[in-house]
């Protein structure tokens, strides 16, 4: 047993939880976990500065313009209707991270509290959770998301609790695991001993316990929602044209692949850097947070 | 230590503890009594599976649903058997506490030990966050944390283990209980580390007039802190003594044979070379029946037909002579009392004509 001041390295080779400030470093440690926020981090602020960032209004059209190259007026050239195709993939960006973090918001609102229910309560809550867990489960998420959104109606809105609505049974499973784990651990039963009501043992005991999991399933479902939100709107159940959006622009270079091929490339270059960059933070957390794992 | 007058802090009637599984029965705890008053420390002691520890999670009212609780638990008065769960939660960490056998586990990793101090006070006496905190303070450094104020901000995995021991004892005894459980509270350290734990638990008794149960299968623990001892065999208790009358006097064949398992250095050599150390032959018997006789009989030497036939209830001994004239009138309740469950109590040495037990307790 080490003193306070020397226990930190020991309790770091043993895996016990971390400081945030030593946490932070193990994810600068981390080469692909650091590339992953870097590039998470440009995505949210070319999302968040988009009209400073885009150098036209992306839904207006200029004919004189349609079709370009890119080149030194338009970098990323220009679509059917004259639009700056650099504006609109700023724009994208910001719409597919909204949706990807509304829909995950949701998904978690909704799924967290089930599974702590669930796995804490067990017998029949469980019972009724987690049947309709696999209800939704037996769905790929793709088709269920488009499912949803076809009975919802095309909208911003409807897509993005589609796509929420999909990632519920990822959440309430991972949350439902986690405290069947925790509810067992001798700090719990210690809160109980100590007149621990099952709201100060659900929040206060297995909640926090559960959060590196829950932090690396969220940073893992924005890109899933992501790919859900473009999906969407390439099919058309997702952001309605003008507004601008990687699915629809997508959508719309289909007819002039062959004429004006970068219509299709920065989009879909787009889809995948926001993808990548959230898997790779989101693997990379997993590893820094998993206890067993080999962080380094 | 203590008179006889007050009422116990704690008192446990006939307690049966059985958990039912769809393929047997196990009856964990059989008819166990014992009281505890005010500034006692009443030692449980037993081989592993005895029935010590379900006995203290039955008393927090913390066993599962597949177990069935029968007998009486009063707490200064309130009856915990039967009670509904809202009121148990008010009684757990404000009237009756527990520390947890493992320290290294039974601290949440993800709060700092401040707030897991001030959390139980938040919780029963509905004070502020910032008085919790000065409180929970005053706690660390009365269970001997050195640099109390620097250490609450600290998480469990900063300190060692008999500090963590000390925030455990911190949490149970932050809202002065009457009752303090301590579940093999120094199993998990090491020897040095023990006997602080256990200078701050003998102190809480002094100051604060707490009643300890203590839990342990450590006999050493038992003669240093324990006023009064209750020996359970196979979820009975078989004998229950001042602690200096047990140790010197031990009048149940198991606990002669507990006592005669722990190694005395020298005491071979001294006798007359190397004697080997004696356990008690055989193993504890599976508790899925409760047979009409002593559940003892197949180990002990003593043993005859009655003992096969008949089981022997845990009944009042005349106190060896040096005691008598204070012996007469004993009182339903009296932590004098020397209690054994045998019919062939061992003799009192060095006085062998004396085995035969008293009914005193026809009176109850």
């Amino acid at each position: 047993m080490s003193a306070a001041a020397t226990a930190l390295p020991a309790a770091e080779e043993r895996g016990a939880p971390l400081a945030p400030l030593s946490r932070l470093r193990l994810l600068t440690r981390n080469k692909l976990a650091l590339t992953g926020a870097v590039a998470a981090a440009i995505l949210v602020l070319i999302a968040v500065f988009a009209p400073l960032i885009a150098p036209y209004d992306p839904a207006r059209p200029d004919f004189t313009a349609a079709l370009r190259e890119p080149g030194w007026a338009h970098w990323l050239g220009t679509d059917d209707l004259g639009r700056d195709q650099l504006s609109r993939v700023v724009y994208g960006v910001r719409a597919s991270l909204q949706i990807g973090l509304l829909a995950v918001a949701l998904a978690f609102a909704a799924g967290v509290p089930l599974g702590l229910i669930a796995g804490y309560y067990g017998r029949f809550a469980d019972s009724v959770v987690s049947r309709l867990t696999d209800t939704l489960l037996a769905f790929p998420f793709l088709v269920l998301a488009v499912g949803l959104a076809t009975i919802l109606g095309p909208s911003l809105l409807n897509a993005t609790i589609a796509v929420g609505v999909s990632q519920i049974p990822a959440v309430i499973r991972i949350t439902r695991a986690e405290t069947l784990r925790l509810k067992h651990l001798d700090y719990v039963a210690a809160a109980v001993a100590n007149g621990g009501g099952d709201g100060t043992v659900l929040f206060r005991h297995i909640l926090p316990g559960a959060l590196s999991a829950l932090t690396v399933q969220a940073t893992v479902g924005i890109p899933t929602a992501i790919i859900g939100e473009a999906l969407l709107s390439f099919l058309g159940l997702g952001v309605q044209p003008p507004s601008p959006s990687l699915g629809v622009m997508l959508s719309s270079a289909q007819a002039y692949i062959a004429a004006a091929p970068w219509m299709a490339v920065f989009p879909g270059l787009a889809i995948i850097a926001a993808t990548l960059a959230f898997n790779l933070l989101g693997d990379g957390l997993r590893d820094i947070l998993d206890p067993q794992g080999d962080s380094r | 230590m203590t008179t006889s007058t007050a009422p116990p802090a704690l008192s446990v009637r006939d307690l049966s503890v059985v958990f039912r599984t769809p393929t047997r029965v196990v009856h964990a705890v059989d008819g166990l009594s014992f009281d505890i008053a005010a500034g006692e420390v009443l030692a449980v002691v037993g081989e592993s599976g005895c029935g010590k520890s379900v006995t203290s999670t039955a008393v927090l009212g913390l066993l599962p649903p597949t177990a069935s609780v029968g007998g009486s638990i009063r707490l200064g008065g309130r009856e915990l058997v039967g009670a509904d769960e809202s009121e148990l939660r008010d009684v757990r960490g404000r009237e009756l506490a527990m520390i947890f056998q493992e320290p290294m586990t039974s601290l949440n990793p993800v709060l700092t030990i401040g707030r897991q101090v001030g959390e139980v006070l938040r919780r029963h006496q509905g004070i502020g966050r910032r008085e919790a905190r000065e409180r929970a303070v005053d706690l660390l450094d009365l269970v001997g944390i050195p640099a109390p104020a620097q250490r609450a901000r600290d998480y469990p995995h900063q300190l060692s283990g008999g500090m963590r021991q000390r925030v455990m004892i911190a949490i149970a005894i932050a809202c002065d209980p009457a009752v303090l459980i301590a579940d093999e509270p120094t199993t998990a350290l090491d020897v040095t580390v023990q006997a602080g734990i256990l200078e701050v638990l003998r102190s809480l008794r002094e100051r604060l007039g707490t009643a300890i149960v203590l839990i342990t299968h450590d006999l050493g623990v038992v003669a240093d802190t324990a006023d009064r001892v209750l020996v359970m065999y196979a979820g009975r208790g078989v004998e229950q003594a001042p602690v200096d009358e047990l140790f010197g006097a031990p009048r149940h064949p198991y606990t002669r044979g507990l006592l005669g398992a722990v190694p005395v250095p020298g005491r071979g050599r001294a006798a007359g070379g190397r004697r080997r150390l004696q356990e008690i032959p055989g193993l504890v018997p599976s508790l899925t029946e409760q047979p009409d006789r002593c559940t003892f009989q197949p180990r002990c030497s003593y043993a005859d037909e009655r003992c096969g036939e008949q089981r022997p209830a845990l009944r009042a001994l005349r106190a060896p002579r040096e005691r008598d004239e204070r012996s007469a009138g004993y009182e339903r309740y009296g932590p004098e009392r020397h209690e054994a469950a045998c019919w062939y109590p061992v003799p009192v040495h060095p006085e062998p004509t004396e085995p035969e037990p008293t009914e005193e307790e026809a009176a109850s």
